[in-house]
Parts: C-alpha cells; structure tokens; sequence
C-alpha cells in the first residue's frame, strides 16, 4: 500500500509541473522560483542538520572492530578493519564511503531441515546500491556542461567515456542504463522481499520513486523527445548565474525533470537521504581503535554515587577479620 | 527450569512469514519461555534507582508513573543532545535490511520485530513523531508512531530481546550499531524501573558486595582458598593465592563466575597454576571481586558506578597494572568505557610483563591487559613449559565472545594461545567466527531460565556452527573466553548439540603447564584421565 501511495505522490508531481507549464503556464514559478527555494532549503537543511549532528558529543569511543586489534608487536593488525591511526581510520572510511566495505560482506542465511543453517552469498544489495550510487555521481558531473561555458575539458572526457560504446544518436550513456536498472533493481527487491517489504515504509518507496522518475524523464528528454539542448542550457546558467530567463523553446518534460529534482533537494535534508553525509560522522566506523592507548574524555561526564572500599570494609568488617584478609581500619 | 522445555525438533521449525499486522501495532504476547522476570523492587530501592515496586511482564497494569509519557520523552531528548550515535543512528537508517539475518535472535525466532532494523525502527518511530519536523507534520506516513503505554511494552519485550552483541553493526552500510540503541532504549525504561531482575540484582549485588552472586568477603576467600587446595590435589603443587594484599605489583580481576561456576572453575585452576609458575607478584581483591559489568546493559551511569571499584582498589592496593581474566563484556567495559568514565589512571605504571620484558604498549593508558594477551607473549618468548599432548582428549573449536571480538578486536591472542596448548583445534564456518561471531544468545543479562525458549532460538546460529565442526571434524569442545558464555552455551550445547563440552582457555594452559615439582598428572584440572594415563588413575 504504502509503495501505492509513493508511486501516486510521485505522478501527482509529475502532473502538476507538466500541467503547471504545459496549462497554467507557470514557467517562471517551476523554473526560477521552486530551483531557487529548493536549493536554498537544500543547503540551509542540510548545514543545520549537519551541524546539529556535529554538535552532539561522543562520550565514548565505540569502534566496531571487524579485524585483529593492534597488541603484540608479532600479532598482524587489521589495519584497515581494526584501526588504530587517523590514516588507517581514513583507510576505513574510504573504503565504505567509496565501496560500500560494509554492505560487501553481506550473506543470506537461510534455515534447512536438519536443522541446518546455511549462508549464501549475496552481493546484489551491493552490486545495486554500488552501481546506482557511482552513476547518479557520474550523471551529475556529467550535467555540469548545462551549467558551465565553456565546459570543462574533464566533463567533457566524462561523457565520452560514458558514451564510450557510441551506440545510437544521440550517443547512448552507459550510466543512464545502469541507473534505470539498479533503481528497478532496489525496488524490486523491496517489494519481493516479504521482509524487506514488511519494514519499508512510504518515504522508503518515494525516495526510490523519485529518483526512478528524476532519470526516466531525463532519458526521456535525452532520447526520444529531443529536447532543445541549447534553450535549456540558456535556462541553466541563467539560474546559476542569478539571472533567470525562461526560454519558450524548453518544453513541460524539462519542467518535469527540474521540478522532480527540486522535490529531491527539498526533501532531502528531511529524510533518510540524509545517511550521505551521516556516515562519515558515524561513531562505529570513523573512531579508531585505540581506546587503551590514547584517553578519550567525554565532555559532559558527571561525578555518579558508588561504593567505597571504606564502606565495604565497614560493612564486612568481621567477616574480612575472621577470613584472614587485611584491613585499613583495625 | 521448571517450565516444560520445548523440544529442539520443535523449535527448529521457524516461521519467517511476517505477520499480517504491520510492525506499527506495538501489542506483544508475552508467552512464558520468551521474555525474563521483572526487577524486585528492593534490587531497583537498593541502587537508588526510580519506581521500585512488585510488577511484572505480563501484568496488565505495569504500574507506571503518572508522567511516565513526559518522562520518556525528556528522557529521550536528553539523550539524543548527549550521544551522537543515538541522533544519528536514529536519522540515517535507510531500511535496506542488509542486518535482518544477521540477529541471532530473528534467524532463531522469525520474527520481523528481532530484525534489527525493526528493533530501531520501534524507537525510531516514536523518535520521528515527536522530534522531527515529518514525523510531526505527517506522522504515520512520514513514519511517525504515538508513544503509548503498549510501545513502552514492546520496547521492553524487544529490549531485552537483544544481547547487545553488535554483529549487525559489522553488515551495516552506516555502522549502526543496534547495541548502542539497545542500551539507550533500556536507559529510557529503567527512568519508569523496568528492569529485568537477572541483571538488575547482579548489578545490585556487585554493587554492595563487590561481585554478581553477594558473595561476602570471607566467602570469597573460602572459594579461591578450595581452589588452592583442590589445585594442590590434582598437581601436587600448593600455590599463593593473595588476596587484599597491598604493594603487589599486579591486581587480578575476573568474572566472578570464575570462581563459583562451573566449567568456570577449571578456568580458575588455569589462572591459580600460571601465576604460580612464573612467580607473578600479584593479588585478588575481594573488593574489586568482579570483572563483569552488569551496568553495561542497565545504563552509562550503572556501568561507571560499578566500574570505579577496579581503579580505586588499584590505587589503594597500590599496584602498578592490572590484568583482566576471560570475560566478554567485561572487556567492552575495560577497553571502551572504563578509561573515560574512571580515568585517567595515572597513579598506574605502562604495564611491562616482569617475565618477558614485553611492555603493553595497546594499553598504555587505560593500564589493564588481557589475560590472553599476557599469556600468549609469555608463550611466544618461551617462558611456559607446556605439554599440549595432556590435552589430547580435546578436539577444540573456538567461540569468538562478541565483546572482545567486535568492540575490541581480540582475535590472534586466544588462538595462539589455545594452538600451543592443544593439538587438535578446528575452526567453524568463516561467517561463523571472528567479527562475524554469533552470540550466545544469553548475552546483555538474559541468561535465565524462565527465558530458556528465547535463549535456545537465540543460541541456535551458534549451536549450528558447532554442530558442523562436531560432525565433520569430531570437535568435543567448544572454547572460549567469556562467564557468561561458559554458562549459556554449556546449556545451549546440552539443547543442540550434545556431546560437546564447554571450556575457558586458560583450562587448557593448566591442563598443558608443567609445573615445578608436579607430582605425575593422571588426570586433567576437571579430574577426567588422561589419554594414555587412563590405567595409571584407574
């Protein structure tokens, strides 16, 4: 039900910048003022959250160690599943931010008769996240030629690598495939799986959504309707260069794809998308394994009641004289 | 165990089909065998902690205070401006359900609320209706969940349905740690005095005597003192066994298990022979009895109150380092915690061994070493006469303890220890094993027995990989270095394995040490023959 619902929200946007342009002729709206305040609460959203998260203290240092700690001199460290350096902690995080580290270990246990459990390989959780995560970065990289004049020789060389198989006019990329499928993939898989699909909830369908209705439209305009490159890069700059102009040559599909983009944006500083830049503050990964080596204070430790040796002695005082064991007190 | 048990074959037939309800329904069903009896009010009174009071789980009125809405929530948003993982862990879950299968407790159980991203989603529900600009505006769809009287039983119900044990937070993409949920969570119930009591009167205990059991002074000397003379039986050797004795260069702390359980105990004679033999100037404290930390799964305060003793009975005996015995959590304490919360222990030296020279470089600052750690460097530069053939009759496997295992990364030392004294040792299955460890299913203070059904489907991914080096490899011992574990799968393989035994590492290094004027072993420190020497007992 609620991927139901997700998916309607989503037509529903679609619907309302198509209509919104192609009716109510709303162009300067979708085009100059929803960017300008999507991207305002983007960044504002997203520092404040950021911020917020930075602010809050790490009373303690709670690694989780997923190889050899470092002890003896002859005992071979896990230096990147176990560090014990900033280097080897950056090691670490490069690793998960870049590769997904934790999401490859991944495996699927399954119970047979016997009973007998068994677990089996599963990468494709990865392979799909990996896979949609490097094209989405591809992809944007690739959209600053609409932004930028001249274009970057890098952006450039980017898209033809992208276009490297030279299929088609114009030029299929490479990564407007895989984005496609790896979405398809993820949603897929959270609707078949029946415990995958118990859990999600309908922010978890409509970021997927989204996203799925962010790249379709952009194959759309780049594939089969042609959109006019020129007005809408005209378009582009002029957003980035603070001086708007609506070109009537761009059609309602472009609007679409903006407007989806800022639904993106606007959304994102709210949601679970957040989990981009909250993982390099996660306190399991980005602490090093150093804990008996180096001190780490917590800056709001408060003094707690305990129990001295003095009360103790004083409570048992008879019974520690009788079993032998010395006293302070006499 | 006085409940009627459910058999294995039975238990083994685990439904994972979610339920047609969505997981928001907070109602439970609390079916005796699945959940642990409440804290005794003079446990909770005893530690000054709030609403003690006769309850219990499946009372239909908890007794709860008034406020106990406000309470929770400004529980909740103290917390969250205190812990970064707590507001974090709360915001950037993406729901993948790369942790589902991980849990121990839902691949033994089935059900989609022991899926960790579930168990955080009961939380993290309440968390988004009332802490974020959504959960606010939109509630349910945005997430959101009312907090009522039926959350705050569920939350119970699945607080202490997880051990703590961190193995999701290994698969997690973002490291979130569920543990550190868990313990949040139990935080937030212990403000409204739930608690259950098989962690609330150890802690009680602790507090008061100095160890689990309430074990008086004299007691504890009574029991390392049978240990010495028992000692003395089997090997022909009498050992020093100082106790509360000041200007001794090493304090000792161990579980208390160590020396009022079995098959503690052999562990105990382990530890008794090896100071013995390389003459270590130590002692014991009665006061500072107790390694393990029953504060760890009640709150931070819990764990620092109980944690002091250990620095302060170091600085008043005046030693110059300490060693720790064979104990899980108990070392998620030492190395994660006790530093920050009781240090800085500056009145402590760099541990250096007076044996090897070797100086204990990972520790030197928090100032305790693993027994483990000591051992295998006394090893390693051949300062133990051992004899691995008295351990023939054992065909080891290695039980990584989740806590030295994933907040520590403890992984070499044991092994090299258990290597050098025994000769036939066999690994379990690689995802079994290591940081990817499976708990016991006892662990975080679970381990009673009216919650036997839900310790046995918890323990069940352990039991299984023993299973397997059993059958294939005829492995009779599962070892390894941690009390609670030497309790819980000690019954655990009784349920799903039989024949395999449950044994501490440094049983094995007693078993192995030839002592200075031994008298001949016939049998091991459990008083079993010896392979070869089964006529000479007889």
């Amino acid at each position: 039900m609620s991927a139901l619902y997700s998916l309607l929200t989503v037509l529903v946007l679609i619907l309302l910048a198509y209509f919104g342009v192609a009716a109510a002729h709303l162009g300067v709206l979708f085009g100059t003022v929803i960017p300008f305040a999507a991207i305002a609460v983007f960044l504002a959203g997203l520092a404040y959250r950021v911020v917020k998260w930075a602010n809050t203290p790490v009373p303690f240092r709670i690694p989780s160690t997923c190889g050899q700690q470092k002890s003896l001199p002859w005992i071979k460290q896990g230096r990147l599943e176990s560090p014990s350096s900033t280097l080897g902690v950056m090691g670490r995080m490069a690793l998960e931010v870049l590769l997904f580290r934790s999401l490859f270990r991944n495996t699927k246990a399954e119970l047979r008769d016997g009973p007998r459990l068994v677990y089996g390989e599963n990468k494709w959780l990865w392979l799909g996240a990996l896979a949609f995560h490097w094209t989405f970065l591809v992809i944007f990289l690739r959209h600053l030629r609409f932004f930028m004049e001249p274009v970057p020789r890098l952006v450039n060389l980017l898209a033809d690598v992208d276009g490297f198989f030279q299929v088609g006019a114009p030029v299929l990329y490479v990564t407007d495939l895989v984005i496609l499928a790896a979405l398809l993939y993820l949603l897929f898989r959270r609707l078949r799986d029946p415990q995958i699909r118990y859990l999600s909830l309908f922010t978890d369908y409509f970021a997927l959504f989204l996203l799925l209705g962010l790249a379709g439209s952009g194959v759309l305009m780049r594939y089969f309707t042609r959109a006019d490159i020129v007005a809408i890069k005209e378009l582009a700059i002029g957003l980035v260069t603070f001086s708007p102009v609506i070109p009537k040559e761009v059609g309602p599909l472009f609007f679409v794809h903006l407007f989806l983009l800022c639904v993106l944006l606007a959304y994102f500083p709210f949601s679970k998308l957040m989990h981009a830049p909250g993982v390099f503050l996660s306190p399991t990964r980005n602490l090093a394994n150093n804990n008996r080596m180096k001190r780490h204070v917590n800056p709001w430790d408060y003094p707690v009641k305990v129990h001295t040796y003095a009360e103790w002695e004083e409570e048992f005082h008879d019974k520690i004289k009788a079993a032998g064991l010395p006293l302070d007190r006499e | 165990m006085a409940e009627k048990q459910p058999k294995p074959e039975d238990l083994a037939q685990v439904d994972y089909r979610p339920p047609k309800k969505g997981w928001m329904d907070p109602h439970v069903d609390f079916r005796k065998g699945t959940y642990c009896y409440s804290a005794l009010a003079k446990n909770i009174e005893y530690l000054g902690m709030p609403n003690p009071r006769d309850w219990q789980p499946f009372d239909a009125d908890w007794k709860l205070p008034p406020n106990w809405k406000q309470i929770i929530l400004d529980g909740m948003k103290d917390r969250l401006e205190k812990y970064r993982s707590f507001r974090l862990f709360m915001d950037i879950c993406v729901r993948c359900g790369a942790c589902a299968d991980k849990c121990h407790f839902y691949v033994g159980s089935g059900d989609p609320k022991n899926m960790p991203v579930l168990r955080a989603e009961l939380i993290r529900s309440v968390y988004r209706r009332y802490f974020t600009p959504a959960g606010k505006a939109f509630g349910a769809l945005a997430g959101g969940r009312e907090l009522t009287e039926d959350v705050i039983k569920e939350w119970f119900y699945y607080f202490y349905q997880c051990t703590e044990c961190r193995r999701c937070s290994v698969f997690c993409p973002y490291g979130i740690d569920q543990a550190e949920i868990t313990m949040i969570g139990r935080e937030l119930l212990n403000l409204l005095g739930l608690n259950i009591n098989w962690v609330i009167e150890p802690a009680a205990n602790c507090f008061r005597t100095g160890n689990h059991l309430g074990i008086q002074p004299h007691g504890f000397a009574d029991s390392i003192g049978f240990a010495v003379d028992e000692l003395e039986e089997i090997t022909g050797v009498r050992v020093e066994a100082p106790i509360n004795r000041k200007g001794a260069e090493v304090l000792f702390v161990t579980p208390s298990a160590d020396y009022f359980g079995t098959p503690h105990y052999y562990t105990l004679l382990g530890y008794l022979q090896l100071f013995h033999e390389i003459g270590l100037d130590y002692t014991w404290s009665a006061f500072a009895g107790e390694g393990g930390n029953f504060g760890l799964f009640t709150s931070h305060e819990m764990i620092k109150r109980l944690n002091n003793k250990i620095y302060a009975e170091a600085k008043r005996l005046g030693v110059k380092w300490i060693i720790g015995g064979e104990c899980g959590h108990m070392w998620r304490v030492i190395h994660q915690y006790m530093d920050t919360m009781n240090g800085p222990a500056n009145f402590l030296e760099v541990p250096k061994s007076p044996i090897t020279g070797t100086v204990f470089e990972n520790a030197k600052s928090t100032k305790m070493v693993h027994i483990t750690e000591f051992t295998s460097d006394l090893i390693r530069n051949g300062k133990l006469k051992l004899d691995p053939t008295r351990n023939d009759h054992w065909n080891v496997t290695f039980h990584d303890s989740c806590n030295p295992a994933r907040a520590m990364g403890l992984f070499e030392e044991p092994r090299y220890v258990i290597k050098n004294t025994c000769r036939n040792f066999h690994e379990m299955p690689e995802n079994t094993i290591r940081e990817q460890t499976f708990c016991c299913g006892s662990g975080a203070g679970l381990g009673t027995d009216e919650n036997f059904e839900m310790r046995m489907r918890g323990g069940l991914p352990r039991a299984n990989a023993v299973k397997h080096v059993h059958e294939t490899k005829g492995v009779n011992v599962l070892s390894c270095i941690c009390a609670i574990d030497k309790a819980n799968l000690s019954t655990l393989m009784e349920y799903w394995v039989p024949g395999v035994e449950v044994a501490g590492i440094h049983e094995f290094v007693g078993n192995a040490l030839v002592m200075k004027g031994e008298k001949e072993r016939t049998t091991d420190l459990r008083g079993t023959p010896l392979r070869g020497k089964e006529a000479a007992h007889a």
